[in-house]
């Protein structure tokens, strides 16, 4: 990592821009960028738009590291230009591309319709028995806080696509369900509420799915949010393997929890607000 | 789910392998230290000594199992670096297919070996 400045610099910035439409294959495109004391990637490719090429095509939206839609390759590590600043990461040069191991639909933004296939195909939310109650809710599951340190760091994730673009098994098998989908397929195995590993062991215990993974760990050294999608996927392989040997154990969801009937309020804590909106009524 | 069946016969056969091994290494290569099953003394690839083992039931037995353990542990482990070069489907069904036969034929012929010592 570069020592900050805290003056402004003039620094090059290299481009990959590709237009399906019009080019037969990427390309470099070189731009002059001042930059300024505290100046985001993000900051830079707007001043670029705004004022050199307004060509230039981008994806971002939050612009403080929440959504994950503005990961791109900086400098040859995959990053989120919101989160970066220019210079902590570039003395003279700047090299912006598009996420690897996805299809580019213009410059910069990837096609991540893919991941998101795979992700839904693990069945990324709760899936109980109990239809009629995720449905029409008549309380709250219940869940300690020690069950939710089970998965809390995986629930971090903001799908920005990094550690796809990182992983070195999905460069070479494009049907491999990558770090994301297996990681957030982790996270809800061992919800505490949740009954649905058997649904997502078909998928992830199948031909590419867990075990296609040779722990190289860039996932888990890129992933802007600390998730440690590695981590998640050698955790899923030990419970898949566990599955198989009839060694892992049954856990039942966790039970509604009504609403307390006997609480009182502590004194020092004020009731709310009266409502600004009727609350829509219930259904039963 | 096949790769989960898969994967774990793999890491089963790692830890046979471990423990087979580490009794290959302690017979064979400190045999001057730990000087068992050396029948006749000396060395412990001595023909005399080698013959002793084969014909010792528990050692045919390990023999299989080192044999079937190492064979499965490595086709395996070299599928998925063949699997990691991106082969097509019917590619990888054939190498599948072809380590299969291949294995067992290798297995079949150790075992036969190792029982037709036994019989010596």
């Amino acid at each position: 990592m570069v020592e900050p400045r805290h003056t402004s610099a003039d620094i090059t910035v290299y481009l990959r821009r590709y237009n399906p439409e019009r080019d037969a294959r990427p390309r470099w495109q070189r731009y002059a960028l001042r930059v300024l004391p505290g100046m985001t990637v993000l900051d830079g490719l707007h001043e670029i738009q705004e004022k050199q090429d307004a060509t230039l095509s981008f994806r971002f939206s939050c612009r403080m590291g929440v959504c994950g839609s503005c990961a791109m390759m900086i400098n040859g590590l995959p990053a989120l230009a919101c989160n970066t600043q220019i210079a902590q990461v570039a003395d003279r040069t700047l090299a912006l591309a598009p996420l690897p191991n996805f299809d580019i639909i213009k410059d910069l933004v990837p096609d991540l319709s893919p991941m998101f296939r795979k992700h839904t195909a693990l069945h990324p939310y709760i899936e109980r028995d109990d239809v009629g109650e995720l449905e029409n809710p008549s309380g709250e599951f219940y869940q300690s806080p020690e069950e939710l340190t089970r998965y809390l760091q995986f629930a971090y994730c903001i799908k920005c696509g990094s550690c796809m673009a990182a992983c070195p098994t999905l460069a070479t098998d494009p049907e491999y369900s990558g770090p994301m989908p297996l990681a957030q397929a982790h996270r809800y195995n061992n919800d505490s509420r949740d009954a649905g590993f058997h649904g997502r062991k078909m998928v992830a215990g199948a031909g590419h799915g867990a075990f296609r993974c040779h722990y190289a760990g860039e996932c888990s050294h890129v992933c802007p949010k600390g998730v440690d999608p590695a981590r998640a996927l050698q955790l899923m392989k030990r419970d898949l393997v566990l599955d198989y040997l009839r060694l892992k154990r049954r856990r039942t969801p966790a039970a509604v929890q009504g609403p307390a009937r006997d609480a009182q309020r502590l004194p020092d804590i004020p009731s709310a607000p009266p409502f600004t909106v009727r609350p829509t009524e219930r259904k039963t | 789910m096949r790769e989960t069946k898969w994967w774990t016969w793999h890491i089963a056969a790692g830890a046979i392998i471990l423990i087979v091994l580490a009794l290959h290494m302690l017979i064979m290569h400190l045999s001057s230290v730990v000087g068992a099953f050396n029948p006749s003394g000396g060395e412990a690839i001595a023909w005399a000594n080698v013959l002793a083992r084969s014909k010792m039931l528990s050692f045919v037995i390990a023999y299989i199992l080192l044999l079937g353990a190492a064979l499965y542990h490595g086709l395996y482990g070299f599928r998925t670096i063949l699997f990691e070069l991106g082969p097509n489907p019917a590619l990888q069904k054939v190498i599948n297919v072809a380590f299969w036969i291949g294995g067992l034929a290798l297995f079949a012929l150790g075992t036969g070996a190792a029982i037709v010592a036994k019989m010596l």
